[in-house]
């Protein structure tokens, strides 16, 4: 923990408990007394609410795992089950396919905040490492849980991403069969999934502990991306950040809440609601939004195994960004040139999610026949997810690394509290609330 | 073998998106306005009442809807729903509704196969023993189950609608093949049948010759019975069979709405009150 212990016993019985097994100790320095730099805005919230919406998640799923059978004749028919005939079922069910979605949206923005204000900096590798472990849990996870309901998008789906795994070579075939339990996406398949499925969010929960655990070491980073200097840099976590983690929640609920309620399958795809059937491949097969990039880049590579390189690639950049990056700043609010560069990768993400939800020769531009180069003509959508792919790669493996090196940041703050703060104190310090005026 | 080389035939038409799917068209479904539109939206009973009647009486002849049972029609938000009978299986209605159907089953003394008529608790029949039963008798072409079909197309009941409804003479210069129908709405590719000027019809060839005609089912409430009319009623239906909990889940939904906003708002409140001594 950052910071010596605050906490005093103050009964005999918590004093006992103290020089057993110190919980409570470790609660008040985790959850209460934690020094939090008193300037994190919004886009500090999302931890709590990814939080959160891990809890939400592994709630539902054990509910559903009640009525949930895992069996290719009977997957689809409990599913729809649980949405008729179990008490409130459509409510845990829909929470549970929206609360992956949800899930993403937190996670896409806690880790773009997470890159811009350079919290991957040292001292915080390690928290950042571990960051991009969950994401990859979270990954395996959602993508597992996609395929129960085991309609056509389920099946079909997992037929696509498996197979994958056969373009490496020479052992490529041995573990695809492994992984599917046979010889094709069958019984074996959905079972080994559903136990997966169940495993791995327990394993999300742990590398959780261990992210908050990385976190509470150096403390939090913050926008401006100065040390914390002193104490008066800093609140207690409760109340003041419990209160605005709180806050964001119930706006991030309300819009979870509008999903669940409103527009429950929007976010799915509706052939996921045909039975699967081997048989009968859909016209188009593609993957929950929250995979759509990573698809794109799988996709803009021509070769099989370039692209499935390509895109673990992708995700393997994030990994070693902590040493990509040569910058000494972390916040970018210091750094104008890295900031636009940033901003066109957060554009280059967007156009690989559109490009991996369209057909790759589909033109662009409707109407618009320009020159085919290599394989399909330029105004396709498999040449803008080229275009967009490569800046992703570039933004890692070229961009960060020089940029460091040459630009000019803005000179830094010397401290938190030194920088005109943009909220400052509405009356003085220690002075008698007039509780009917402000909140 | 052979499903492996499917799959990696999957796999391939996923990685170059053949041009066989991109030609794909079909009409954009009709705009429709429908009661259960919107936040508040509830379906309306009397247009479940006359959907279901035209699913007995038309599409039932072809169409399974192996997720529903009678008794689904008697409960909270279905089209026979009686405060009286908290206990759907105990509605006169949907009882007596189900009694003119048969159903198979075995008979306990004997072990025989029989029919007998159907309960509240029974699942609506299916018209075909099998699946290649029902392909046999419709040409080869296997009729969809319907329970949850307006959820498994883009536009859902929209898209019913406009399917029923939209039956039209195939135009000069596409030839339609034996035991095909031309269809704007669904979803097709239709250049190679195609040799008329201009680019080919959008829509598709579908088995399932039009369906609905004028007064083919009698209103009992004294709705005109259209082909549109009864378009529309059945999509209707099979919205409410998709999503029987809907009329519960928007309900549910303001309460929770109301909810979330009322604590938001006092977590608002309690966060600017809180950091009000603190410069940040």
């Amino acid at each position: 923990m950052s910071g010596h212990s605050t906490y005093e016993p103050k009964t005999g019985f918590e004093r006992w408990l103290d020089q057993r097994l110190p919980l409570i100790r470790f609660a008040q320095d985790t959850m209460v007394g934690f020094p939090t730099p008193k300037n994190l805005n919004y886009w500090w919230t999302f931890g709590g609410i990814l939080a959160m919406m891990l809890v939400f998640q592994i709630v539902t799923g054990i509910i559903l795992a009640m009525h949930y059978v895992a069996h290719v004749d009977y997957a689809f028919a409990s599913v729809e089950r649980i949405m008729r005939d179990v008490n409130y079922g459509w409510l845990i069910r829909y929470m549970h396919a929206n609360g992956a979605s949800m899930f993403f949206i937190a996670v896409y923005i806690h880790i773009f905040r997470n890159i811009y204000y350079g919290s991957f900096k040292a001292p915080r590798e390690v928290l950042w490492l571990l960051g991009c472990v969950i994401y990859l849990l979270m990954m395996a996870t959602a993508f597992m849980g996609y395929v129960l309901p085991w309609g056509q998008m389920s099946f079909h789906g997992a037929v696509v991403i498996t197979n994958l795994l056969g373009a490496l070579p020479v052992v490529g075939d041995a573990i695809t069969t492994w992984l599917w339990g046979g010889f094709a996406v069958d019984n074996p398949t959905l079972n080994r999934f559903f136990s997966l499925h169940y495993l791995l969010p327990f394993m999300i929960a742990g590398v959780v502990a261990l992210h908050i655990w990385a976190l509470h070491v150096p403390g939090n980073n913050n926008p401006l991306g100065v040390n914390v200097k002193s104490k008066e840099d800093t609140v207690p976590f409760h109340p003041y950040y419990t209160v605005k983690d709180g806050f964001a929640m119930g706006v991030f609920l309300l819009l979870f809440a509008y999903f669940v309620f409103y527009n429950p399958n929007i976010l799915g795809h509706a052939d996921n609601y045909i039975p699967a059937n081997p048989l009968v491949t859909p016209a188009h097969i593609v993957p929950e939004w929250y995979f759509l990039p990573f698809y794109a880049i799988l996709r803009a590579v021509p070769n099989k195994l370039g692209g499935v390189l390509a895109m673990f690639g992708a995700i393997g950049c994030m990994f070693v960004l902590p040493w990509l990056d040569t910058s000494k700043v972390r916040s970018m609010r210091f750094r104008p040139t890295a900031r636009l560069y940033f901003l066109i990768f957060v554009l280059a993400c967007l156009v690989l999610g559109l490009c991996g939800a369209k057909l790759p020769d589909d033109p662009v531009i409707p109407g618009l026949t320009s020159f085919t180069l290599v394989d399909s003509d330029l105004n396709s959508y498999v040449w803008l997810s080229r275009i967009a792919a490569l800046y992703y790669f570039a933004y890692f493996l070229v961009i960060t690394p020089i940029l460091g090196l040459t630009e000019t940041p803005l000179p830094v703050p010397e401290s938190i509290s030194a920088p005109v703060l943009s909220h400052p104190a509405t009356s003085p310090a220690g002075a008698v609330a007039s509780p009917e005026k402000r909140g | 073998m052979l499903r492996k080389g499917f799959a990696l035939a999957a796999l391939g038409l996923a990685l170059i998106a053949g041009p066989a799917a991109a030609a794909t068209t079909h009409e954009e479904a009709k705009d429709v306005h429908w009661s259960f539109e919107g936040p508040f939206g509830k379906f309306d009973k009397a247009q479940l009442q006359r959907g279901y009647k035209v699913y007995r009486e038309v599409c039932s002849a072809c169409h399974a809807m192996n997720l529903m049972y009678f008794r689904n029609l008697g409960q909270p938000g279905g089209p026979f729903y009686d405060e009286k009978y908290p206990n759907p299986n105990d509605n006169p209605y949907v009882k007596s509704l189900a009694k003119d159907i048969q159903v198979s089953d075995i008979d306990s003394e004997t072990g025989d196969a029989i029919k007998r008529p159907a309960t509240s608790a029974d699942r609506f029949p299916s018209p075909f023993p099998n699946e290649a039963a029902a392909r046999a008798s419709n040409g080869g072409a296997l009729p969809p189950d319907l329970s949850v079909i307006a959820k498994a197309r883009e536009a859902g009941p929209a898209y019913v609608y406009s399917l029923l409804s939209g039956f039209e003479e195939a135009p000069a210069g596409l030839a339609v093949p034996p035991g095909k129908h031309y269809n704007p709405y669904f979803p097709g590719d239709l250049s190679s049948f195609w040799t008329g000027k201009g680019p080919a019809p959008k829509g598709g060839f579908i088995s399932m010759p039009p369906q609905l005609a004028p007064n083919k089912v009698t209103f009992d409430d004294g709705t005109p019975s259209t082909v549109q009319q009864q378009a529309k009623d059945v999509a209707a239906f099979l919205a409410w069979a998709a999503e029987p909990k809907m009329e519960q889940r928007k309900a549910f939904g303001f309460g929770a709405m109301i909810y979330l906003l009322i604590l938001t708002g006092l977590l608002y409140v309690s966060y600017r009150r809180v950091w009000r001594n603190v410069a940040h």
